[in-house]
């Protein structure tokens, strides 16, 4: 264990913005994925108001068609890719390591980077905004209207740059967390003792790594489209319209369960905490996981239905996309048995987590619905849809995160979330969640159809449609009350304890909150599920340790992944305005093409620095460790 | 054997009542709840199976999820530890055989369903071919066998199958009925879709795109009119008899200048935009400014055709956001509402 | 943790797994092939969506030449071969070997880089320009991103062989090392689908 060599290096620790951008602690990456995260569900959030407003009565000209395009786009893309998915990868980082009692993540450089590359892919995305050309053919960006021909301006660009960076930084942290989840548990934590949450960040993980590619691949070919005119999906040069949809829709339905899979495992944690009672049905919770993430790749032309592609593809992904109902039926089940007979104490993040059950399951019908092909062909592209997927969005994911937000908060911030303010504005977002989207599903029963900038007067839709409008607004004023609830956590002192439920169950709770820089001064020795727990009732106060106290290997800090994100948003805004401005000195390079280049120059020569200086890393020592636990003892 | 016909028996009056309450829902001329057409019908059956069905899966769950909330809540300083349950073979074997079950109820009308509504009618000689082409915000609706090309406005005999060849000029749209049957995308370049319905009683019906195309989808609509098969005859002859230009000379050379280097009424003009022959009987100007009596007008987008038909050609833009005709022309005053006067007296006598 | 002092007779015998950060990078390798897998196969996809809209353009059946396509891949396999010759030098500790076979791969790389290069130029000569249709946009994209695989794995080897003149064999460059291989390799397979699906289906089908 003594490491003569690299206790030669000084220790390199920054403080203050320096130390946030250097950082390549996943507790603070973590913290980085919830602020960017929150600022991004802040920004969709504001669209979605702006969208209910336009719809509030009956040819309304609030915005005006394009902006109401470009709204529903941004709306839709913002809140998959850049809120929902780094929200949970906020989750993860917080709660992965500690949860398998390892000191990081397998690669903190990488982690740091993946956090970079969507921020700053974001970042690209929503400068759409500010320079006014916005990306305005739906979070699907169908070809042939999201081709130059139809989309002639650079919106459309945005959103397959700002994407594809993003896309990145997902893909490598999937790849992170895999490995670290595979490589990186502590000693006696079997795969089959893993906590639930863990277990979903796996599965996520992996259907990370198997779907983005294939956006990836889609978005490359819509870019050399429209840059560089190819002929990908234009069909006046031979291009198919209906390959797009395919290659989103590999993508995309997997993309639903890779959000949904994480918040099936913050309720399962949550659920199983609060009730004080061992998860129901472990063993075939795991099973349920996996067989849907196995499931959500054979399904993706259920999207397709009305695309024509003939009766027998209809009727396989039909019934393909019914079986997805019985392992999660089999997740329902678990978790309202445990419950059954529990001891439940309705905290706030219990009450979002038992909100989500029946919720869930309401989405979780529609979707069985939406499954029966002939049906579908009135149900798709209406308002049905739109009620239906943001149930088991919003519903599901986003009631999941709120419950892991307040269930996690003080091991994040040694603050626990006020619980009543909690449980508020658990009620005005759950009754708000209802109301806006309840109707929608009759709305499009009754003959709406989906991103539409106006409905005539006298059609029955006006009354739902304001009720929906008021629920909005409802659900706006819960998240401003979050808001208020977590500045109002930062006035109160670091106070929490460890375990401040004093129902945990699993190892994130047997540390300080918020958990030191090492997380463990000594490994743990799991022996069992719910490891923490089942010290407890054997009369342990903790974990019995896997090794003596000694000094604990660090990774150092780095710039270099922030540069690295920096690179591509510079290269990605260079190559999108190259046929705008003008050459560079004369040469057939514009100056677009300039920008680009030394955006990759940035990226490129970060990683070359990579490669080439070794990361010795430092140590904390034991003296330090032990000053640390001193407070505790 | 007993308990299985209980279940039934327990679901019947449900179903029952579902299908009154969802019956209730909406305009009989737009709503899926509210077919008007077999294929609709045959669509909702389905729809109202999986609901039935559906909605036992959310009570069960809602019964449950009810009872243990109230009865295992924690009461105040009660720090017992409930007994912690591995699981129960039992229970998950029969919350994955029921869903299993109901699945099978559901998979296999829905199967059945799939290929039955995919009938190929486009040979049958008893069924009226229509090819649709959407164009960025209108519909062309062409009848191969009878040599007419409308647009706006489907009109089809009650009394056959109506077998629809359907593509776009430009990008992905979807043609949908809702109360006549669902949707089917339009797709470019020769990639065509076949679909058929039938509207057995005589009426307008209202339809609408139902894929994102642009700042102008949500405007996208157009109607379906069903009349009898002696009004269809007359309606057919009518479109192919030649039609007169405008009275008043120079709002003819101004409708034959402008509007007809796009647009066609009877045998003269373009074939590339709307075709207007016989607009003056449509329901509706543009696809969503429809036509009513001075006395009748409710809404902010009826008017009389005239009115409509003058705020239209006046500034498209208005109406219809990114519209292909704005822009196009420069027309005077008095040619605008001249030219709106002709056309709102271009009708056809067949109904 | 694990030491990174060894000198190289101290090295165990497969000195990229020897610490966890070693086993992690080889891990997080084999995943990342895993994603490069599904990358290449929606490039095939949509090839096979796509080749027969030639529209103007020349046919691919006109356009192959086999036997130079043959003798790339002839080239990209041996480098294949020749890099397997690197990771057992490795293993053997034998640094200069290793550093040799290095040399080797990247020199038959840059061969058949050099022999693609010559064959788009001749390819849009002949009317097969990126822009000429569906099929000539969907071919470069696929063989071009195989390409440009290559020309990256040419880079990271270079890069590797200095470092491995500058700092040695040691258990921070082996695991590089090993996974640069793993890397070669996985490019040659998807050479052998291109050959296969592109050329030889081009020409017979």
């Amino acid at each position: 264990m003594a490491h003569a060599h690299a206790h030669g290096h000084a220790v390199k620790r920054y403080s203050g913005i320096m130390d946030w951008l250097t950082t390549v602690d996943h507790k603070k990456i973590g913290i980085l994925y919830l602020i960017a995260g929150g600022f991004f569900f802040l920004v969709g959030g504001l669209e979605a108001i702006l969208i209910r407003v336009q719809l509030w009565q009956p040819q309304n000209d609030f915005v005006s068609a394009n902006t109401y395009n470009e709204l529903i786009t941004m709306h839709g893309t913002t809140m998959i890719f850049l809120a929902a998915m780094p929200l949970l990868f906020a989750l993860m980082n917080a709660v992965i390591p500690l949860q398998i009692g390892a000191r990081d993540v397998a690669f903190p450089f990488v982690n740091s980077l993946g956090f970079w590359t969507f921020l700053f892919g974001g970042l690209l995305l929503n400068v759409s905004w500010i320079v006014g050309s916005v990306p305005d053919a739906g979070w699907t960006s169908y070809a042939p209207l999201a081709g130059t021909t139809y989309s002639g301006n650079h919106g459309v660009d945005y959103y397959v740059l700002g994407l594809q960076i993003a896309g990145i930084g997902t893909l490598i942290g999937g790849i992170n967390f895999l490995v670290t989840i595979i490589n990186m548990r502590a000693p006696g934590m079997t795969f089959m003792r893993m906590p639930m949450f863990t277990w979903a960040a796996f599965i996520t993980s992996a259907l990370i790594l198997f779907a983005f590619p294939a956006l990836t691949v889609g978005l490359a070919a819509l870019m050399f489209d429209r840059l560089f005119g190819a002929n990908f999906f234009d069909p006046s040069a031979g291009g198919n319209a209906v390959l797009w949809e395919h290659i989103f829709w590999i993508f995309g339905h997997p993309e639903v369960y890779i959000l949904i899979l994480p918040a099936f495992g913050i309720i399962s944690e949550v659920i199983s905490t609060f009730s004080r009672k061992r998860l129901f049905g472990y063993s075939s919770m795991v099973f349920a996981t996996i067989l849907i993430g196995f499931l959500g790749f054979m399904v993706w032309a259920h999207h397709m239905f009305t695309t024509g592609l003939g009766p027998i593809a209809n009727a396989l992904f039909s019934i393909a996309t019914m079986l997805i109902a019985v392992p999660t039926g089999i997740k329902i089940f678990n978790w309202l048995f445990t419950m059954w007979g529990g001891s439940i104490k309705f905290t706030a993040a219990n009450l979002y987590a038992v909100g989500f059950i029946p919720t869930f399951v309401m989405g979780g019908v529609t979707g069985v619905m939406l499954a029966a092909a002939p049906a579908d062909f009135q149900y798709h592209d209406s308002y049905f849809v739109v009620a239906h997927f943001h149930y088991v969005i919003v519903g599901g994911l986003v009631l999941g995160i709120f419950a892991g937000l307040h269930y996690w908060w003080p091991k994040m911030f040694g603050r626990v979330l006020n619980e009543t303010l909690g449980k508020l504005t658990f009620w005005m977002f759950f009754i708000g969640f209802h109301l806006t989207f309840f109707v929608q599903h009759f709305l499009g029963l009754m003959g709406m159809p989906r991103r539409i900038w106006q409905y005539l007067d006298g059609l029955g839709f006006n009354e739902m449609n304001m009720i929906s409008t008021v629920g909005a607004i409802m659900m706006g004023i819960g998240t401003i009350m979050f808001l208020i609830n977590v500045a109002a956590s930062f006035a109160k002192p670091k106070t929490a304890a460890f375990d401040p439920w004093e129902d945990g169950r699993t190892l994130e709770w047997t540390i300080p909150s918020p958990a030191p820089e090492y997380n463990f001064a000594q490994t743990p020795l799991v022996r069992g599920y719910d490891a923490y727990w089942k010290e407890k009732m054997e009369g342990r106060s903790g974990m019995t340790p896997a090794e003596p106290i000694g000094p604990i290997h660090m990774p150092s800090p780095s710039i270099l992944p922030f540069c690295m994100g920096l690179g591509l948003f510079i290269a990605g805004f260079g190559f999108m305005y190259a046929p705008d401005w003008g050459h560079f000195l004369g040469t057939p390079l514009t100056m677009g093409h300039m920008i680009g280049i030394v955006g990759l120059l940035i990226t490129f020569t970060s990683m070359l620095l990579r490669s080439v200086i070794d990361d010795h890393g430092f140590h904390i020592e034991e003296a330090e460790i032990l000053k640390d636990m001193g407070g505790k003892a | 054997m007993m308990k299985r016909w209980q279940f039934v028996k327990r679901l019947a009056p449900l179903m029952a009542m579902l299908a009154l309450l969802l019956s209730a829902c909406g305009r009989e001329d737009l709503s899926a709840l509210n077919p008007q057409g077999p294929v609709a019908e045959e669509q909702f059956g389905l729809m109202k199976l999986a609901i039935t069905i559906m909605a036992f899966v959310v009570i069960v769950v809602f019964a449950i999820c009810v009872y243990v909330i109230i009865r295992f809540r924690r009461r105040k300083g009660d720090n017992s530890i409930p007994k912690q349950v591995e699981g129960s073979h039992k229970l998950e074997i029969i919350w994955t055989v029921i869903p299993v079950i109901l699945l099978i109820i559901l998979g296999v009308p829905t199967v059945q369903s799939v290929f039955n509504l995919s009938k190929d009618y486009s040979n049958d000689p008893e069924a009226v071919k229509v090819i649709v082409t959407s164009h960025q915000y209108w519909w062309e609706f062409e009848y191969p066998e009878l040599g007419i090309k409308t647009s706006q406005e489907l009109v089809i005999p009650n009394n056959r199958v109506v077998a629809i060849e359907a593509k776009s000029a430009d990008v992905i749209h979807s043609f949908w009925i809702p109360a006549l049957a669902g949707k089917i995308d339009t797709n470019p370049a020769g990639n065509v879709n076949r679909m058929y319905f039938s509207a057995p009683k005589e009426g307008v019906y209202l339809g609408k795109c139902a894929e994102l195309c642009g700042p102008s989808h949500g405007l996208m609509d157009f109607k379906v009119k069903s009349v009898d098969s002696a009004s269809f005859e007359r309606w057919t002859a009518a479109m192919q008899a030649p039609v007169a230009l405008p009275s008043d000379p120079a709002i003819a050379d101004a409708f034959e200048k402008k509007c007809l280097a796009c647009h066609a009424v009877g045998d003269m003009g373009g074939p590339a935009f709307p075709n207007l022959t016989g607009i003056g009987s449509r329901e509706s100007v543009a696809g969503i400014l429809v036509n009513v009596e001075a006395d009748d007008i409710k809404y902010k987008h009826e008017d009389t055709i005239y009115n409509n038909l003058y705020k239209w050609i006046k500034n498209p833009e208005a109406i219809k956001p990114g519209n292909e005709m704005s822009n196009q022309y420069d027309l005077t005053e008095e040619e605008i509402q001249g030219i709106a006067k002709y056309l709102s007296e271009l009708t056809l006598d067949f109904e | 943790m694990s030491a990174h002092t060894h000198t190289e007779g101290q090295l165990p015998h497969e000195p990229e797994k020897a610490t966890l950060e070693g086993r992690n990078k080889v891990l997080g390798f084999w995943l990342f092939l895993g994603g490069e897998t599904v990358l290449f196969g929606t490039l095939f996809a949509a090839f096979l969506a796509l080749r027969d809209s030639v529209m103007d353009g020349p046919t691919p059946d006109h356009l192959f030449d086999l036997g130079l396509v043959a003798i790339a891949t002839a080239i990209l396999l041996t480098s294949s071969l020749t890099s397997v010759f690197a990771i057992q030098a490795m293993h053997r500790h034998e640094t200069k070997a290793l550093i040799n076979w290095l040399i080797i791969t990247v020199l038959l790389g840059l061969g058949f880089l050099g022999l693609e290069i010559y064959e788009f130029y001749h390819y849009v000569l002949e009317g097969h320009g990126f822009t000429t249709s569906a099929f000539s946009s969907s071919f470069y994209t696929l063989v071009g991103f195989h390409g440009a695989h290559v020309l990256f794995g040419i880079l990271w080897i270079t890069l590797l062989i200095i470092q491995l003149k500058r700092k040695g064999l040691t258990v921070v460059t082996a695991p590089k090392v090993y996974v640069a291989g793993m890397y070669w390799h996985f490019i040659d397979v998807v050479w052998v689908f291109i050959f296969t699906v592109v050329y030889l289906m081009g020409k017979v089908v």
